[in-house]
């Protein structure tokens, strides 16, 4: 099984991945690729990334639906970025628990420079923000406090990328990149809750925060195409089985809490 | 196609390996599973000594009854729900079993974590079964001959492995669903997927990086996870008219 240990824009340079796409294509169009070299490729090479590095270096603009849907997902990334950052840099964070929010942020910083790539000079800049929420919260100084800010931040951002995926639906290779940065933050997401000794999927829309509760209403959803999927295992795991989407709007409500420019 | 589906709660382990993948043991309840009891030796094996084959008894897991070839056909979002369906009902099955048949010396945590993933990936089956209704694909047969469930090892492998593939295998079918609707729910599931495969890893190594061991998650090719899922897969799953 392919088991990459690096953020893929580690050890894929764009130029690289590019290069690797069109051999490809050339490949099949000259018929000496066959089905079992192709997946090999596939696996190695996240085509969403390398199709859309290739784009934004070949100057053709994404669509506005596009662009909008990135620099949503960009403003979100800068935020979980600078608020891992400043929070490993703050000395809040014990030891054991270093490498583990290393590791998170070591991801966001990827996907804020996979975003600002994809999108060129249609960027929006990194917002100023107030992690405190006007004095609300004291992350970096209660560690408490920065676990289960974390712990909100990784939830809305699945619940973002989430709404997003019809918006991308046309556009097969975002939509694949989208769904790759997706998972990662679910990943992330279910680490910070156990790590608070919570599951690490969402039963009901419980939270143990208040303040965070608009993070996880919707989430005590149980009917999915019409069917009641509390039915098979009861309620709960019925809500935990399936996670809810956030519209940009509700996102950007939670998200506008902590950004003050 | 005559098949028995795969019960809840299977009762015995089969003492034979089935000699091909045609030959598939039955499952049975009551007076039959009480003599394949009395007749196995049930003593917990360490993941030590199941290692190096110093086991009493295999303590491994079944081949069970199911349709012998079954065809998704991926020119309709119908292939791709029953391609969904097909891995739930594999993530399923692999968790009933080792819920049924718990490893010796993990934690309490192990359990409950496992117990879960098996109550979800049931209602991820139940709801496509449901969903599709008559346009489901039967119950496949599965081989989980070469799984010591008895193994923690090898379990917790595994169901990282199955969690992970079924990451990459929603995240790469995405761009094959054409009704928005399915999209939706599709992205419902892969979150929590990947929320298991997280704890999973979790549980494996609990200071690592591994419950996200890249920053940009998998997405695979439906003939890539079929292949991966192939050697738990006794059916025979043709693919149709997907993209090259």
């Amino acid at each position: 099984m392919n088991d990459l240990t690096k953020p893929v824009l580690d050890t894929i340079d764009p130029e690289l991945s590019a290069h690797l796409v069109s051999r490809r294509d050339a490949l099949r169009k000259s018929g000496l690729w066959t089905g079992k070299m192709a997946w090999a490729a596939a696996a190695s090479v996240p085509l969403g990334l390398a199709a859309i590095s290739r784009e934004a270096s070949a100057q053709a603009a994404p669509p506005q639906a596009v662009v909008d849907v990135l620099n949503f997902a960009l403003t979100l990334e800068y935020l979980e970025a600078e608020y891992y950052t400043l929070g490993v840099a703050s000395g809040v964070i014990p030891g054991r628990d270093k490498g583990t929010f290393t590791t998170i942020r070591n991801h966001e910083q990827a996907h804020v420079d996979f975003l600002q790539s994809a999108l060129g000079s249609a960027a929006v800049d990194k917002p100023t923000f107030d992690f405190t929420a006007g004095g609300t919260f004291d992350p970096f100084t209660n560690y408490g406090t920065f676990q289960a800010l974390a712990q909100g931040f990784e939830d809305t951002g699945v619940r973002a990328y989430k709404g997003q995926l019809p918006a991308l639906q046309p556009y097969d290779d975002v939509l694949t990149a989208a769904a790759t940065i997706h998972s990662v933050e679910a990943r992330h997401a279910s680490k910070v809750r156990r790590l608070r000794g919570k599951d690490g999927w969402i039963p009901f829309a419980m939270t143990d925060v208040p303040a965070l509760q608009p993070v996880y209403d919707g989430e005590e959803n149980l009917l999915q195409l019409g069917i009641n999927v509390g039915a098979f295992e009861g309620a709960e795991a019925g809500t935990e089985a399936f996670d809810e989407p956030l519209t940009m709007e509700a996102v950007l409500a939670i998200a506008g809490l902590f950004i003050v420019g | 196609m005559d098949h028995e589906p795969i019960p809840e709660e299977p009762r015995a382990l089969p003492l034979q390996r089935p000699s091909g993948r045609r030959t598939f043991l039955k499952w049975t309840g009551g007076a039959a599973a009480a003599a394949l009891l009395a007749a196995c030796d049930e003593s917990p094996i360490t993941a030590e000594a199941a290692a190096d084959g110093r086991t009493g008894n295999r303590n491994r897991g079944p081949v069970t009854n199911g349709a012998d070839a079954v065809t998704l056909d991926f020119s309709s979002d119908i292939g791709v729900l029953n391609y969904a369906y097909a891995l739930e009902q594999l993530e399923a099955a692999f968790y009933i079993l080792v819920t049924d048949n718990f490893y010796s010396g993990g934690r309490q945590e192990e359990r409950d974590v496992l117990n879960d993933l098996r109550k979800h990936e049931i209602i991820h089956r139940e709801f496509f079964r449901t969903a599709l209704g008559d346009a489901a694909i039967p119950d496949l047969a599965f081989d989980f001959s070469s799984i010591n469930t008895r193994a923690r090892g090898r379990v917790l492998q595994l169901a990282q492995d199955f969690e992970d593939i079924g990451v990459s295998a929603y995240n790469g079918a995405a761009k094959l669903i054409e009704d928005t609707e399915y999209l939706v729910v599709a992205g419902k599931i892969v979150s929590v997927e990947a929320r298991h495969a997280s704890a999973i890893a979790d549980l494996r190594t609990p200071n690592g990086s591994a419950f996200a061991p890249r920053a940009f998650d998998l997405a695979r090719d439906p003939r890539e996870v079929l292949a991966l899922a192939a050697p738990f897969v006794a059916t025979q799953i043709n693919v149709v008219n997907l993209p090259a």
